[in-house]
């Protein structure tokens, strides 16, 4: 239970990042969730991301709504501001946090629940502003915490626990998301970290509203035959397009890649992501090409994953509403209040 | 004429314009407004307006008062009827001994006019088409005509008027030239063939002084750039918009970087209003000072974030302009009805402070005022304005700001105090006033950081279940909420000329109505005392007040005396002791409505006036 202290020793040969941290540095109290749940796989793969990444904890702001993926925060980074907000209404505190102060790491942590079915709203005009951060959906199909009703990212055809089968439509979130806009589209599983911890890397250095829709099982409730989203289904068909080497602008490019296999892809701030290509057809440059290449291959009960798709030279809120550069939690009276005589002035037009 | 005296007032009457929606009136009516007050004789303009762009019915009401009465009246002295579709009703309003001009192009039966009142007919159509042929013009024009004429009825200075085209046609020379030509062709009819001036005109005086004419939504936002808000985020409802407009086009003169041209600033409209409140909560969460502003069923939409925000200590300023609810209400008129519904907005046990702006000057005065008290408690804080203050340009007294003012941001943990040593509990009251201390996220690479939620926490903002954890804190927050008590705007005391047994309680915009009333009443021999509330929590005051007194009233703009059944649940009042005084028509309240309630209740009450220095 999370009353529980976790124990603060740590293995003196536990290796340290640049700033002198170890991973253990990067964890949060002990999970509350089911035992072997995918969100905490994925809460580990959020620690290993910004331990290798040489991310300041303290300069991550960790957002959530309501549900098993949301109460996650509280499980990585324990040295960041969180935030369990309300359901499905992450995504407009997390930018409304975002233009308090530009400076920060934002990561939001959502479900299924959460973003395709209460806060599919919110979800969709996230990505729309361009909000810079790292948004993560612990994607289960399920709602958990109130013990195995299907959710919108359930397939249409999947057979709940209980045996009913869901009827209406699934909400494919990552299709959503590129057409709302987002400039950082991604599928992981949480069952295959390799994939996943460069996906968040990468994320984290995009600048702009980046999205990552990891599926997630959930091993109480939608973890069986006729499920969708079981660990057995998801590695049964995982259509990845490529894997991801994150480089960062330090790193030297050491592994050679066989010509036409690889694709590099130049960030905004100078990070290179080499996409290694598993189909050799897929351009994740290419906007209209995912879609396609997405709609088509889940036509098929293929669960597409990897960098679904980047936008180089996105320009995330701050650049469209030209905001200065100083934080505006920041800015003093001096910056913000006009003054007596600029008043007089106001006054003297209002007579 | 039949029934009645033709009406002899000078710098004393009220005027209303029946128009169009869409047909251009609205600024021709405002230049009449503004002209009179060129004349430095006080006046206020109430716009009563539909849920419409082009084609329903309008009117424009002036009152004009030397005096500077600025609530409503009650009654018309004078209709300008441009509008069939009201004919009858508009003719109906006027007072016995009234006027009535009106477009006489086209004949209409006797059977439409009435025989106690003085008509003016003007062929305001036949003028325009004899001199304009483009239809858009005539349309336009025709309303800067009959301002011309009524300059001549009224005798308003017409260099006012253009003074006032010279200011807002400044570099648009063409525009200038056509609008003082449409004036002359009005006055040079009104002057050859309507008798003039009427009974009821207007003279030269010197009552308006420095004050300024503004709109509360205007200077609300305006009050936002003063207090220092960097983030809005909004959703457009009337009648509250012009807020977030009026803040966008303030910070683009007030708040833009020199150099860089980079704004310190940042607006977003939200895709609904739980969006634009989610906002506004991170950004408070995350140190900016920020703001909403919306009207009741945006607060509706807004309570879930509402209850967050108190529980979990989060400042918030939310500017309310409330109207006739609910969502297909009535979105155009007035009401003060959202009282009780933002003071204990929200599930579980919440209670927030209100402030109740009476005016444009006190809107920037409490809207800067809310920043520093939602930094200091901790907690959401609404302005609690309505359409009749937020979208009416009202006269009153200039903005002032001393610039030796600090913001107060409330308890801040820094960093230097946590590498000191200082003990940090996000919600553990160490003041004994029930307020914590808070972290800015990204403060301390090692400490300060805590979790955010609702309620499951104790005072160290760790995760808890436990019922003492969760008393602990929400006692503290009645406590936080006394401690608000002394921190609000506290209430004005207006002191009868007598010693009297009878009180009045009242807030926000019934405040002109309600000052006028009292001197009408006093002229009756009726004594009563005034408190003006400003805010809630109730101070102590309020209770000795009601306490002072065996009869007080309390006024209000909404059908179920909201804020008196907070007086009596929050003060342990007995309801007897305050009768409430209820306008819930959608108009603003009126002068007389207030003094002719009074009257009658102090009538009932079989107490005998008494005038000429004996004690009541």
């Amino acid at each position: 239970m999370t009353y529980l202290a976790k124990p603060k020793l740590h293995h003196p040969t536990l290796p340290t990042n640049t700033l002198g941290y170890t991973r253990r540095d990067y964890e949060g109290k002990i999970s509350t969730l089911c035992a072997g749940c995918g969100h905490d796989s994925i809460s580990a793969a959020i620690i290993q991301a910004c331990w290798e990444m040489d991310i300041e904890p303290h300069r991550v702001a960790k957002l959530s709504g309501i549900g098993c993926s949301s109460k996650t925060p509280d499980y990585f980074l324990g040295n960041s501001h969180g935030f369990n907000t309300v359901h499905g209404r992450m995504p407009s505190v997390l930018t409304g946090a975002n233009l308090a102060n530009r400076d920060l790491l934002y990561l939001g942590v959502s479900g299924d629940g959460d973003s395709a079915s209460i806060g599919l709203g919110q979800f969709a005009h996230v990505m729309r502003r361009g909000v810079n951060m790292v948004y993560i959906l612990e994607n289960n199909g399920v709602y958990g915490l109130t013990k195995g009703q299907f959710s919108a990212t359930a397939d249409q055809g999947s057979k709940s626990k209980r045996g009913v089968v869901n009827s209406d439509a699934p909400v494919d979130t990552v299709s959503l998301a590129l057409i709302m806009g987002a400039s950082f589209v991604a599928r992981g599983f949480s069952g295959d970290k390799k994939q996943l911890v460069p996906l968040i890397k990468a994320a984290i250095a995009h600048q702009g509203a980046a999205f990552i829709d990891v599926i997630s099982p959930c091993v109480a409730f939608n973890n069986h035959a006729g499920s969708t989203k079981s660990y057995d289904y998801v590695r049964a068909h995982n259509e990845a397009v490529n894997r991801i080497d994150f480089i960062t602008t330090r790193d030297p490019i050491t592994v050679d890649y066989p010509e036409g296999e690889v694709v590099t892809v130049t960030q905004h701030d100078g990070t290179v992501l080499r996409l290694k290509k598993v189909n050799a057809d897929y351009d994740a440059t290419d906007k209209i090409g995912a879609m396609n290449f997405i709609q088509q291959h889940q036509a098929q009960g293929e669960v597409v994953t990897g960098l679904l798709y980047v936008n180089e030279s996105s320009a995330d809120m701050h650049t469209h509403l030209n905001t200065v550069d100083t934080p505006l939690n920041q800015l003093n009276a001096t910056q913000l209040c006009p003054g007596s005589q600029a008043l007089a002035r106001v006054n003297a037009a209002l007579r | 004429m039949a029934g009645a005296k033709p009406i002899e007032a000078v710098n004393d009457f009220v005027i209303k314009f029946a128009n169009v929606n869409g047909s251009g009136s609205a600024s021709a009516n405002e230049l009449f407004a503004r002209s009179i007050l060129r004349m430095g004789v006080p006046v206020s303009p109430r716009n009563i307006f539909p849920s419409n762009i082009q084609g329903l019915p309008t009117w424009y009401e002036v009152r004009v008062s030397e005096q500077g009465w600025l609530g409503r009246r009650g009654g018309i002295d004078m209709m300008v009827a441009m509008n069939p579709q009201t004919w009858a009703n508009d003719v109906k309003e006027i007072e016995p001994g009234g006027y009535l001009f009106y477009d006489n192009t086209k004949p209409m039966p006797a059977s439409k006019f009435r025989d106690d009142i003085t008509i003016i007919g003007m062929p305001l159509t036949e003028i325009c088409n004899n001199n304009y042929t483009d239809p858009r013009q005539r349309q336009l024009f025709k309303n800067i005509i009959y301002l011309g004429a009524l300059s001549v009825l009224l005798e308003i200075d017409p260099a006012a008027i253009e003074k006032l085209f010279s200011e807002q046609y400044k570099g648009k020379e063409k525009l200038l030239a056509s609008n003082v030509q449409a004036l002359a062709l009005g006055r040079d009819y009104a002057t050859a063939h309507l008798p003039h001036p009427l009974g009821i005109r207007v003279r030269k005086a010197n009552n308006v002084g420095d004050k300024i004419f503004t709109d509360g939504n205007s200077a609300a936002a305006l009050g936002m750039v003063y207090g220092g808000a960097s983030v809005c985020a909004w959703y457009p409802i009337t009648p509250s918009s012009s807020v977030a407009e009026a803040f966008q086009s303030y910070c683009a003169k007030l708040r833009v970087e020199t150099d860089s041209g980079k704004h310190k600033y940042a607006i977003v409209q939200g895709e609904d209003e739980l969006a634009s409140v989610g906002i506004v909560v991170g950004a408070g969460w995350n140190g900016a000072r920020a703001f909403t502003a919306t009207s009741g069923p945006g607060v509706s939409l807004m309570t879930e974030f509402i209850g967050l925000a108190y529980f979990a200590e989060i400042p918030m300023t939310i500017i309310n302009v409330q109207r006739g609810g609910p969502s297909t209400g009535m979105p155009t008129r007035t009401q003060q009805a959202d009282v009780i519904a933002c003071a204990y907005a929200s599930h579980g046990d919440t209670k927030h402070v209100l402030l109740f702006p009476e005016d444009p000057t006190e809107c920037f005065i409490h809207s800067a005022a809310a920043l520093d008290l939602a930094d200091r408690l901790q907690t959401p804080v609404f302005v609690m304005t309505d359409l009749d203050i937020g979208m009416n340009q009202r006269l009153c007294a200039p903005f002032e700001w001393d610039d030796k003012y600090a913001y107060d941001r409330g308890k801040i943990m820094t960093r230097e105090m946590l590498d000191a040593g200082t003990d940090f509990g996000r919600y553990l009251d160490v003041d004994g006033d029930g307020i914590p201390y808070r972290t800015y996220p990204g403060t301390h690479a090692t400490k300060g950081g805590y979790f955010t939620r609702g309620t499951t926490k104790n005072a160290y903002a760790m995760y808890s279940e436990a019922g003492p954890d969760y008393v602990y804190n929400v006692q503290r927050l009645l406590r936080k909420f006394e401690t608000a008590k002394n921190l609000v705007p506290q209430p004005i005391v207006h002191q009868a000329k007598q010693k009297t047994s009878f009180g009045v309680i009242y807030y926000g915009s019934t405040s002109p109505a309600m000052q006028e009333a009292l001197v009408t009443l006093e002229a009756q021999g009726i004594h009563v005392d005034a408190m003006r509330l400003q805010a809630f929590p109730f101070p102590e005051s309020v209770s000795e007040f009601i306490a002072d007194h065996s009869q007080c009233f309390v006024i209000e703009q909404n059908r179920d005396a909201q804020l008196r059944s907070m007086i009596v649940n929050e003060l342990q009042v007995d309801p007897a002791r305050v009768m409430p005084i209820l306008h819930f028509d959608g108009t603003p309240i009126t002068a007389r409505f207030i003094t002719h309630e009074v009257a009658e209740q102090v009538r009932l009450m079989k107490v005998t006036p008494i005038k000429k220095g004996k004690v009541a």
